[in-house]
């Protein structure tokens, strides 16, 4: 993608839009870029807690928008990656103290003053304000779904939106798959999410309990997880395909045992 | 005999369902909205073909770019 600045959103709530930007940002920032995530989930904020940097949070992005510290002074460092900052959402706030001019010029600093290669900016769940505010900095939109029915029209939704500000970009990232419910015919597939979005696709992440233990210790498994078929594998293929290299998607599909091979055989599944 | 094992897939059903409310949402129509048309229709049919029955089948479609209205109006009952 050559958009620098990257909306991270869904639409619906707990689909991964704040693990995607932790395990994202994390792994662009290993590949070599300078990387700013913002969260702009004003009073929800979580990305600091995803990435364990909760502790080091003094001002937040309402503190640089209403002058009370400079952009610098809100800018944390991560404890793991050099060139990884966080720039944290208000707790104490809610979504009103957002504005849109104020977002845009704040992205543009971390591009051009501050010396950032890209700025990924966490969206708060909704359409309204927060989603508007987070959308109005951005050139380029990861859509997050998870492959059900409320995820996917909701997506559909934001992606109508999105195409409503003219981002030239969008890209499909699919979460939480279960390849054994699609072997089943209970799940949609990765084809299925595409025909009906249509949107072109960079990422297809499996549902991986490694993502629950590794946000329960703060450490996005885009940096540790090194098996082939896990989620923190699959977030660091999204970086690489991110930054224009082609990368292959690997098969998910579960190696069947006897009753599946005869299930196929008699032509079903 | 190759259908002993086959069964609907719940992911079919699905994406007919999301391909269905997708179109209506896409289009900002309601299905409810939909019937009204249908019903409406019916009447204006109906004064210019007193024979027609009211089998009709009237669907919003996506069809690649374009949203488009489909309406199967048979005028003469089988």
């Amino acid at each position: 993608m050559n958009a620098k600045a990257i909306v991270v959103t869904s639409g619906k709530g707990g689909v991964g839009k704040t693990t995607t930007t932790a395990n994202v940002g994390a792994a662009l920032a290993r590949l070599g870029e300078k990387v700013c995530v913002i969260d702009t989930d004003v009073g929800l904020r979580n990305l600091d807690v995803v990435m364990g940097l909760e502790g080091r949070v003094v001002y937040d992005l309402i503190d640089v928008f209403e002058g009370r510290c400079k952009l610098k002074q809100a800018l944390i460092r991560d404890k793991r990656v050099d060139s990884l900052y966080l720039l944290a959402a208000s707790q104490t706030r809610d979504k009103s103290a957002l504005s849109e001019a104020r977002m845009q010029e704040t992205v543009r600093t971390l591009l051009e003053d501050e010396g950032f290669d890209r700025v990924l900016i966490d969206s708060p769940a909704g359409i309204e304000s927060g989603f508007q505010t987070a959308a109005s900095a951005a050139s380029g939109a990861l859509v997050v779904v998870n492959p059900e029915v409320s995820s996917v029209r909701d997506a559909d939704r934001i992606i109508g939106l999105l195409e409503a500000r003219e981002i030239p970009e969008v890209r499909l990232i699919i979460n939480r798959l279960r390849p054994e419910m699609v072997k089943r015919g209970d799940m949609l597939e990765v084809e299925d999410v595409l025909e009906i979005l249509g949107v072109k696709l960079i990422g297809i992440v499996p549902e991986d309990e490694k993502i629950i233990v590794s946000t329960n210790i703060g450490n996005p498994a885009s940096l540790e997880d090194a098996s082939k078929l896990g989620a923190g594998t699959a977030f660091r293929d999204i970086a690489r395909r991110l930054k224009g290299e082609d990368v292959p998607y690997p098969s998910f599909e579960p190696q069947g045992g006897f009753l599946a091979g005869l299930r196929r055989l008699f032509g079903g599944a | 005999m190759f259908g002993l094992f086959k069964r609907r897939k719940s992911k079919d059903e699905l994406k007919e369902r999301l391909k269905l409310v997708l179109s209506y949402d896409r289009a900002k129509l309601s299905p409810g909205n939909v019937e009204e048309l249908k019903r409406e229709l019916l009447t204006v049919i109906k004064k210019y073909f007193p024979a027609a029955d009211g089998d009709y089948d009237v669907r919003v479609e996506q069809q690649g770019e374009r949203m488009v209205l489909i309406a199967n109006l048979p005028v003469k009952g089988a």
